[in-house]
């Protein structure tokens, strides 16, 4: 062992040197050529696909902007997001539900609510829409009372549940699978020691769950949930399989009458996007709100970032000139 | 005058033949304590030895196997039924527990509510305080850890030290009759120790009923009026600090004492 120590490389490469003029030297940061050439081949091919979609005919754009903006598809969105909005309210009140039953003490009511996931985990989409609109098939009139015994009121199933109920139900019986799971592991990812502080300091229990656990659980839900909205929003598109007006099915139907395919596709496809885009900049606000006490500074907002970097622009390039000059 | 008599010879907190297993380990084993009003007991000994599951049975943390606790002549957790004791619903143990006061090892600091929420919230949620009343008993309770400036901050913002004493104040906000400390000292670095104790001191000195477990001997030798020390689950000998720390009585007792001092 004193036998390296001795004889060190670090020593052997600095040997014969002026310790004091080596501590003097200013360092310079590593090239990385390779990542510059990696960046520029990337954007090539991003500015031919930009060029093609600028001067290829097949993309249509003067129909695409004459439809953009028709009443019918302006009237499609709204269908859209009302059911994305009734999806998400149903899903995910109907998940808490699941994901409390799951967390509770009673064995009963955790089997039943695993069941739940797993068979509507199971289930595609499509089959239960489907199997939804045919619900007065199976049950002609709905009745509600005693279970096994009289029954107060009755309805007829198709009046009640007609192609958009049975869609609504569809959906957010499916959203409820997921949304149970993604809160039940928000909850379980909130550190054991909270509950217990809480239970320590006597605090009523749905008061733990509602003041302590779920503001913290919401950390882990929010990101997740996020997603599961912005896939039931797309996931709506399906839906068009019942001949709901929707984005989508407003689409087919004005392209399987004008034959123009591909520009009415694009319509759908950045109304998709642009919506998406709305939901992702909320997603970004809801978390931060959620985020207060998560570290020692709240991180900025995109909109403080760019300003504090313009701000820095006229400081930033004399230094750059003065210091990074090499000859 | 029986009734004084009564009380001033109740222990206000009366533990008696605790037993506790988690699966096959038995960790308490006919446990025996008596704390009085006003007097401060530190419970010393290796890890393993039964402190911590002790001190969380005493506010029904932990199910007890047999046994039972009592605070000021009240079962705690538990009531009475011919012969047997049954286990409390859960909203009796919470109300319950708004008369002993917890503080955890890990500070266990709500992260996401201000220094300030921490602390009332139980009196709001747990006693229906109003919320000015108990902002304003919070602020005392703050300034008294020597915190009153930081009421806005996010225990994030807070060094080990300052958390604890927040802890300590949201604990004291429910104007408990009994405060238990697990460890209160061992997640902190060693120069914010101190800070924490001297909190803790001073509670002694104003009378509070507490019951101390920790490693810090020197703490037990100059605030404890009875030194507790616990091996495999059973108290193994108790008394004065004087007695215990410098003339014990038994083998283990001293193989421990020479390992920590």
């Amino acid at each position: 062992m004193t036998v390296s120590i001795e004889t060190p490389p670090a020593s052997r490469r600095t040997a014969g040197l002026d310790p004091e003029e080596l501590a003097g030297l200013r360092t310079v940061p590593a090239r990385h050529p390779w990542r510059w050439a990696a960046g520029l081949a990337a954007l090539v091919v991003l500015v031919q696909f930009a060029h093609g979609l600028a001067t290829n005919p097949g993309w249509d754009w003067p129909t695409f902007q004459r439809y953009f903006t028709a009443d019918t598809i302006l009237q499609a969105i709204g269908r859209t997001l009302e059911l994305t909005a009734y999806g998400t309210v149903l899903g995910f009140a109907l998940g808490a539900v699941v994901a409390a039953m799951r967390l509770s003490r009673s064995v009963i009511l955790q089997t039943i609510a695993w069941a739940y996931v797993w068979v509507f985990r199971s289930i595609p989409l499509i089959v239960q829409l489907v199997f939804w609109f045919n619900l007065s098939y199976l049950y002609k009139r709905f009745g509600f009372g005693i279970p096994f015994g009289p029954t107060f009121g009755e309805f007829e199933t198709l009046g009640v549940l007609g192609a958009l109920g049975a869609a609504v139900i569809g959906l957010g019986l499916h959203q409820a699978a997921f949304a149970a799971e993604i809160i039940r592991g928000g909850i379980i990812a909130v550190e054991g020691g909270q509950r217990e502080a809480a239970a320590a300091l006597g605090i009523p229990r749905l008061r733990q769950a509602w003041r302590i656990v779920l503001p913290q659980a919401m950390r882990g839900i929010l990101p997740s949930a996020a997603n599961e909205v912005i896939s039931l929003l797309k996931g709506t598109s399906v839906v068009y399989v019942m001949a709901i007006g929707e984005l989508f099915y407003q689409a087919q139907v004005i392209y399987g009458r004008t034959g123009r395919v591909v520009p009415l596709l694009m319509v759908a496809t950045v109304w998709y996007v642009v919506l998406t885009t709305v939901l992702s900049i909320g997603q970004y606000y809801v978390e931060r709100y959620f985020a207060r006490g998560a570290s020692r500074t709240p991180p900025p907002t995109p909109l403080q970032r760019l300003r504090a970097f313009v701000r820095s622009l006229p400081t930033r390039t004399p230094t750059t000139r003065t210091t990074g000059g090499r000859p | 005058m029986t009734t004084l008599t009564k009380s001033e010879a109740a222990p206000m907190v009366q533990v008696r033949g605790l037993h506790k297993s988690f699966g096959p380990l038995e960790v308490l084993r006919g446990v025996d304590l008596d704390v009085p009003a006003g007097s401060v007991t530190v419970v010393l000994g290796p890890s393993g030895s039964g402190k911590s599951t002790l001190l969380r049975s005493i506010n029904h943390l932990e199910k007890l196997d047999r046994g039972y606790v009592a605070i000021d002549g009240e079962l705690i957790g538990y009531r009475r039924s011919g012969d047997r004791l049954y286990e409390l619903k859960e909203r009796e143990v919470l109300r319950q527990r708004t008369g002993i006061g917890f503080v955890f090892q890990n500070f266990n600091l709500f992260p996401h509510l201000t220094v300030l929420e921490n602390v009332v919230e139980a009196p709001i949620a747990a006693l229906g305080r109003p919320r000015a009343e108990a902002k304003a008993a919070a602020l005392v309770l703050l300034e008294r850890v020597g915190l009153a400036d930081k009421a806005t901050a996010y225990p994030r913002q807070l060094s080990g030290g300052q958390q604890q004493r927040v802890a300590i104040a949201r604990a004291l906000a429910l104007e408990p009759k009994v405060l238990l400390f697990d460890e209160p000292t061992s997640a902190l670095d060693p120069e914010l120790v101190g800070e924490v104790l001297d909190v803790i001191k001073d509670l002694a000195l104003t009378g509070t009923t507490m019951i101390v477990v920790t490693h810090e001997i020197g703490f037990a030798r100059e605030v404890a009026d009875t030194v507790v020390f616990m091996d495999g689950g059973v108290v193994v000998e108790q008394g004065p600090p004087a007695e215990v720390l410098d003339r014990p009585q038994h083998d283990r007792t001293r193989a421990f004492l020479a390992k920590v001092l």
